[in-house]
């Protein structure tokens, strides 16, 4: 189990170190230094550049001289709450598309869902989410088009995760904010979860299958235990390895998706910050941006890497 | 044996989970619910107060909310006219000077000094951070010119101590000193007569700061906050800025001249045109800002309501003059002959421009009535080309610039379309294009061999186009693409410059556009109109021909919407 451990977090250590050294090569390249470095050697200038980055001196936007960790962490909040609902979004109704495929295999239901879950898979993010303002928001007027909230709640930005901001503003508009934030936060989750969920879908029903013909759980039923359990705790719970893995990789997936659904949404998170930074040329913005989406990424693979491990013990043996 | 086991388990899995699986159901509709019930929450629960907000659907965000430190129009707008002042201002809608800081001005005889008696009653803003003791100065006034003027001054270095207008303006040659004469007075000493010089202080970089406000951050010891947490005498006062989401504006009630106005004014940071528009189709937004032509048609066909000026603007293509065979003025005359403007302004414009034959727009006083357009005629350009012993074709560059802008909203169709004009007479194009800084500088650098631009005065004088795009000293350092520099035309235009006639002045700069009709270092290809899109609600709203936009004096009105109601009352 230590020596597991002790293999991811060198792992780790060499993404980490891969990554700086890239997005410091690439600082070397721009015209506009983003750090002021003392010495001559490139090598003596790389750990200068990661103290800077310890300080948290991710350096200033070249365009409105912001600085790029405090802009970074102003707009993170708005992209982990999109993120999260839609992660919410695709795991619960993908297990649920999942299973219920499952156990109907061969049947209409599961044909209608398996192909439905081919469609999504394979719709381009943006197009999907033009299509979905179009319907829902233009020709129906269910939806809101873009942004967090109605301008016509002035909510102070405490927190800066609109859901819980317009709790706390619940003196003055009582729910009525919460419901338009969650309102308008629907729409975007949905275009975000779509490719996950197809994924975890499709994931969730061939592991449930497999694991649902093999000998242990024809064991388990000529013991005698009821279905339910045989689901939740032996089923399940097998076919959920393959599945955390699947949810794993979506997060590089996401991450990408929500730069686009950001862009669509006017949602001023990350995505969209990065985007702006890209097209003024904010080159300060766009390194820094990288480094902390990319250290997201790596951190939370690394996470799943140890919820595996702790759900599947055979894992817990260095190989 | 084994077999029918395995049957057996599938089927009594199947059977048995039809009951206990029914919760993934249940989930689905749960969410749905959930999906459903937060709809419809509407304005009206927001309260009263929040009732009277107008929200305008911006294209970007602001760099900086001084406007003494940047360029972008996008900037302008969320600062110049709606936080800040300036000494004199336009009429609305108009290239008009008016009275606005300053009460009245004197000029002197040799034009060298201008004195402006400043209103006595002007408030600042106060925030959290300041409450203003005293009413608008001439310190004020000198604050807000030294800090960009002297290097000296102890505000010049805040914010990266760089003011790109007043640079570009070489105002720190023109300005030989600012004086306070009174205490409401101040007296402008200039280098040289500069005839455009109210003009120029009407644009948005001469907006007045405090100087109060600069002392109390000074204490603070925060002295950027005189950028981003703005204090100024407009009509709106800032309250919040969320980047890249949203800026609050309230109105400021003691402001000094009575306009209506509205208690709350938000932009809402979309930069996406298509969004934009479904926005403001979706009546999230009740001004829209740049539409494309093929919005402004579908507004058109649903009754929306559009507000359009003609844009004091213009689209080019520019002969790069130091690159052969551009070097020969029969050469391109003849090119401006051979592209249909026609097709282009249907095409690219949707109509929602007017053909150019001049470098400056109709609604400029300095404009040659006179000229003759040139005519779209292939035959006549091969002739030309035969003459300048160029009939059997060349090939060239076009580089069309990368981004939409109101003047030129796709420089790549238009390069298209006159990449086919061209094929007709033996003229091989090839279109360039990069990514938007690299292809300024390139260009800058006259890599090109022609070019598709534009330009949008920030002034109303007609210098601010002769000077910047095609004098001879803004070939070698500025925007004259077409590197184009002729002593005769130079003449005409720096003459109209320094004398103050008016009258002097346009026969200057209309014998300028003749030299400039005769040597075409450009095509003129056409003046947009400037144009926002607007629910009907909206009432007084106004774009100006430089392309700002004004929220003084704009309401929203409530519509009658039940006919039976209108009855009752009559």
């Amino acid at each position: 189990m230590f020596a597991t451990l002790l293999k991811q977090l060198s792992t780790l250590a060499i993404s980490l170190l891969g990554l700086t050294i890239l997005t410091f090569i690439l600082s070397l390249q721009s015209d506009t230094p983003v750090h002021q470095f003392q010495s001559d050697s490139v090598i003596l200038q790389y750990f200068e550049y990661l103290q800077f980055l310890l300080n948290g001196d991710w350096g200033t936007s070249s365009i409105h001289k912001r600085s790029v960790l405090k802009d970074f962490l102003q707009h993170f909040p708005a992209t982990i709450e999109l993120i999260l609902l839609a992660m919410i979004l695709a795991v619960t109704t993908g297990l649920a598309l999942g299973i219920i495929a499952s156990t109907r295999r061969g049947g209409w239901l599961d044909n209608t869902l398996m192909t439905s879950s081919l469609v999504g898979y394979s719709m381009p993010i943006f197009w999907w989410g033009m299509l979905l303002v179009l319907l829902f928001s233009l020709t129906l007027g269910w939806t809101p088009v873009a942004g967090r909230i109605d301008f016509a709640y002035d909510i102070e930005p405490y927190t800066r995760f609109m859901l819980i901001d317009t709790l706390l503003h619940h003196n003055q508009y009582g729910f009525s904010a919460f419901l338009n934030a969650l309102h308008h936060l629907v729409l975007p989750a949905i275009t975000l979860s779509t490719i996950p969920m197809a994924i975890i879908a499709r994931m969730t029903r061939s592991s449930l299958l497999a694991v649902l013909k093999s000998e242990y759980v024809r064991t388990a039923r000529s013991k005698g235990i009821s279905k339910q359990r045989i689901i939740w705790v032996h089923a399940l719970r097998n076919a959920l390895q393959p599945i955390l893995t699947i949810s794993g990789v979506q997060i590089s997936i996401i991450m990408s998706g929500v730069i686009i659904t950001e862009y669509i949404f006017a949602w001023p998170g990350i995505g969209k910050w990065l985007l702006e930074a890209v097209s003024r040329r904010d080159f300060a913005s766009i390194q820094g941006g990288v480094l902390a989406l990319s250290i997201i990424v790596i951190a939370f693979n690394l996470a799943l890497d140890f919820i595996s491990i702790y759900l599947n013990p055979r894992l817990r043996r260095p190989s | 044996m084994i077999k029918k086991s395995n049957e057996n388990n599938d089927l009594m899995i199947n059977s048995s989970l039809y009951r206990d699986t029914a919760w993934p159901t249940k989930l689905l509709l749960s969410l749905t619910a959930l999906i459903c019930c937060s709809c419809s929450p509407n304005r009206d629960e927001a309260g009263d107060e929040a009732r009277d907000l107008l929200v305008y659907c911006s294209e970007g965000s602001p760099d900086s909310f001084n406007p003494q430190l940047v360029t972008s129009g996008t900037s302008y707008d969320a600062t110049a006219n709606i936080l800040y002042n300036q000494l004199v201002t336009y009429k609305p809608g108009t290239t008009e000077i008016t009275p606005s800081l300053a009460k009245s001005w004197s000029i002197s005889n040799d034009g060298l000094r201008y004195t402006f008696n400043l209103r006595e009653d002007v408030p600042f803003h106060g925030s959290q951070i300041f409450t203003p003791s005293r009413t608008m100065n001439a310190d004020d006034v000198l604050f807000s010119f030294n800090r960009q003027r002297l290097e000296s001054h102890p505000f010049h270095g805040i914010s990266g101590g760089r003011y790109p207008y007043f640079k570009a303006q070489s105002m720190e040659q023109l300005i030989k000193d600012i004086r306070k004469t009174g205490e409401h007075q101040v007296e402008f000493i200039l280098t040289r007569r500069e005839s455009p010089f109210l003009s120029i202080l009407a644009t948005p970089f001469a907006s007045i700061l405090s100087a109060e406000y600069a002392k109390q951050l000074n204490r603070l010891r925060h002295p950027e906050w005189i950028d981003n947490k703005p204090v100024g005498t407009g009509p709106f006062r800032f309250e919040r800025y969320e980047p890249d989401a949203y800026i609050r504006y309230k109105r400021f009630d003691d402001y000094f001249s009575d306009s209506k106005r509205v208690k709350n004014l938000v932009f809402a940071i979309t930069p996406d045109a298509a969004m934009r528009f479904a926005r403001f189709s979706a009546g999230e937004c009740d001004v829209m800002s740049y539409p494309l032509p093929v919005h402004l048609r579908v507004a058109q066909k649903n009754d929306l309501k559009s507000v359009q000026t003609p844009g004091l603007n213009v689209a080019y293509w520019a002969f790069n003059t130091e690159k052969p065979p551009f070097h020969d003025a029969k050469v391109r005359r003849a090119l401006t002959m051979a592209v249909d403007r026609e097709a282009i302004l249907q095409t690219v414009y949707d109509r929602q421009a007017t053909m150019a034959k001049n470098p400056i727009p109709p609604s400029s006083w300095a404009y040659n009535k006179d000229i003759t357009k040139v005519t779209y005629s292939k035959r006549k350009a091969l002739e030309l080309l035969k003459e300048a012993g160029y009939e059997n074709g060349f090939s060239i560059d076009i580089w069309a610039m990368p981004i939409q802008r109101a003047y030129n909203p796709n420089a790549r169709k238009m390069a298209e379309m006159i990449q086919q004009d061209l094929a007709d007479i033996n003229i091989d194009v090839r279109i360039i294009t990069y990514e938007w800084g690299t292809f300024l500088s390139r260009v800058s650098q006259g890599l090109h061999h022609s070019v598709l631009l534009g330009w949008n005065a920030d002034n109303a004088d007609p210098n601010n186009f002769f000077s910047p795009l095609l004098s001879c000293s803004s070939a070698i350092s500025g925007n004259n693409y077409a590197k184009w520099c002729s002593s005769e035309f130079d003449q005409l235009i720096l003459k109209a410059r320094t004398s103050s006639e008016q009258s002097e002045r346009t026969q200057y700069y209309l014998k300028a556009q003749e030299v400039f009709k005769q040597e075409a270092p450009w095509l003129t290809i056409a003046h947009a109109n400037n144009s926002v899109l607007i629910q009907p609600e909206v009432a007084g709203l106004m774009v100006s021909p430089i392309g700002n936009i004004n929220f003084e004096g704009v309401t929203l009105e409530v519509q009658v919407a039940d006919p039976i109601d209108d009855k009752v009352s009559q």
